[in-house]
């Protein structure tokens, strides 16, 4: 399979008031069309600052990112991204924040609806259109945030620990949730979490990061079948997988808890 | 084995409940409350004018400002210095809002507007407007368009400042995530950055509004043949103290039915803001 997605040497230096602070190393890997790819990496490994770069929301220091044969150093609608922290636009509905990637793309109000709508039930938010985020939970924010980006077709999906804020047991949910929305596209994903069981059940090809500066550390395959069931998180792979990533994280746990 | 049943906690007494920071109190209290500080004052100032404790020429009484009032309606044609006075403050007002919202926008979103020109508006926004009014009589004359000026220079750099700084707290998050689903820099600012600073923008307008009113009397000191302000100044001279009240009074409640106005405007516009009952 061809990489749809390439980063080739990445590497980023934030200058500080003392001293520069390189966030992230030399970083390079790619992901093919259609895969499922998360990067586990402790807190403050700079895994947030590769997806920022990747999305062109930062420079990097050296390095280039790819989409397919095509160089990316600006934000673009190719590169949908859904963030940690909320960013629904609170002054417009549910279904008017679906459809806003659309409707800067230039689609008709009955095109962009008709679009929002189909995302919108695959999220299961059908009887909210016409609510504000304001009067949402966390959780059907952020299924409103993947919608939104999901439905501007962008070629690759960025997502900086999307379910960080949520509840345990509500984030199970979500993730079950964003796999069947994925199984139906199967885009490109590149997925960044601190939580090792999340990496596992969501990926197909799991990266693990250092503790800062940041730098690919492992990659590790995940020879589980899909579509994937919360029941496979008992089975023996999943546990065997769980204790390798485990062990590699919490060393650099421990660097990174050090280091501060 | 025994189990201790803890009893459940005693609610704490509706009274001391009132005195807790930030608590919500009934809506009926609140406009009792609200009323009885009116109340209050129209309390002292009756046994003071009544009680015969003030001289009229300080403090009239209330029957004396009602007459008064009535008076200066039906005789001596106080709607037409009401309407000066609104025109002079909702053009001067209006002005510095036409120019201001805009460049405040500019100043808050893009930091060459804002390295541009905010030390020049910082510095000038500590000049008194009244120190203007010499120059403006030199330079515009004394007719109406010298209050407007006062008012305008009263209100704009001000007004500049805190358009600004509504466009500033705009969450960098909401510009970002308008990025990443392909939006160009000028679809930033009119699809994100001015929904979002809307809000801001009409407590603004409704804050300065306020402040153009308090340029008004300072506006109207100078060769005014008509208008509150004017009209305060002349029962001065003549020492109609009742006329005094009548004119601030009036500036009073024109401000308070102004406010309502703005706030209605705000409930209005703005449905996504109400519903988590916060700001």
């Amino acid at each position: 399979m061809s990489a749809k997605l390439r980063v080739e040497g990445v590497s980023k230096v934030f200058a500080a008031k003392r001293q520069p602070v390189t966030a992230l190393e030399d970083t390079s890997f790619s992901a093919a069309e259609g895969e499922f790819v998360t990067i586990l990496g402790p807190s403050g490994c700079g895994k947030s600052t590769l997806l920022r770069i990747i999305a062109g929301l930062e420079e990097p220091s050296s390095g280039s990112i790819w989409i397919g044969d095509r160089p990316v150093n600006e934000p673009g609608a190719d590169r949908g991204m859904v963030f940690q922290s909320y960013t629904l636009f609170p002054w417009l509905s549910v279904l008017d924040n679906i459809g806003f990637g659309l409707r800067l793309k230039g689609s008709s109000r009955p095109e962009r609806d008709r679009i929002a709508r189909h995302y919108l039930e695959k999220i299961g938010l059908a009887e909210f259109a016409r609510a504000y985020p304001s009067e949402l939970s966390g959780g059907m924010k952020q299924r409103v945030a993947i919608a939104r980006a999901l439905a501007n077709d962008p070629e690759v999906l960025l997502m900086d620990e999307p379910f960080g804020a949520l509840d345990a047991q509500t984030r199970m949910l979500m993730q079950e949730l964003l796999l069947q929305v994925w199984e139906e596209s199967h885009k490109t994903v590149l997925f960044v979490t601190h939580d090792v069981e999340e990496a596992i059940f969501m990926a197909d090809r799991v990266y693990v990061m250092t503790a800062r500066p940041g730098r690919l550390k492992a990659e590790i395959n995940v020879p589980l079948p899909r579509p994937r069931t919360y029941e496979m998180k008992s089975e023996p792979v999943f546990a065997q997988l769980k204790k390798t990533l485990m062990d590699l994280i919490r060393q650099e746990s421990w660097r990174a808890l050090n280091a501060i | 084995m025994s189990m201790q049943i803890s009893r459940p906690a005693r609610r704490s007494g509706g009274f001391r409940k009132l005195w807790r920071p930030k608590e919500k109190i009934p809506q009926a209290l609140a406009v009792v409350l609200g009323s009885s500080a009116f109340a209050l004052v129209l309390l002292a100032w009756s046994v003071l004018t009544y009680g015969g404790f003030v001289p009229p020429l300080f403090l009239p009484s209330p029957t004396e400002v009602i007459v008064s009032g009535y008076r200066a309606f039906t005789q001596f044609g106080l709607w037409n210095d009401i309407a000066a006075s609104v025109y002079r403050v909702s053009a001067g007002w209006f002005l510095a809002a036409l120019l201001g919202v805009p460049l405040g926008i500019l100043m808050g979103s893009l930091r060459v507007v804002a390295a541009f020109i905010e030390p020049l508006i910082g510095f000038i926004r500590y000049m008194p407007a009244s120190a203007f009014i010499p120059l403006l009589i030199l330079w515009v004359g004394i007719d109406d368009s010298e209050k407007i000026a006062v008012i305008f220079i009263g209100t704009f750099f001000q007004l500049v400042i805190m358009i600004a700084d509504v466009a500033k707290n705009v969450p960098k998050d909401l510009l970002e995530s308008s990025y990443t689903l392909g939006a160009r820099p000028g679809q930033v600012l009119w699809r994100i950055l001015l929904p979002a600073s809307l809000p801001g923008i009409v407590d603004t307008l409704r804050i300065t509004l306020g402040w153009a009113w308090t340029y008004l009397v300072v506006a109207e000191l100078v060769a005014a043949a008509s208008g509150l302000g004017h009209m305060i100044m002349d029962a001065q001279r003549y020492l109609r103290t009742a006329n005094i009240i009548v004119g601030i009074v009036i500036i009073g409640l024109l401000g308070m039915v102004l406010d309502l106005f703005f706030k209605m405007l705000h409930r209005g516009l703005f449905p996504w803001m109400s519903r988590e009952g916060k700001g």
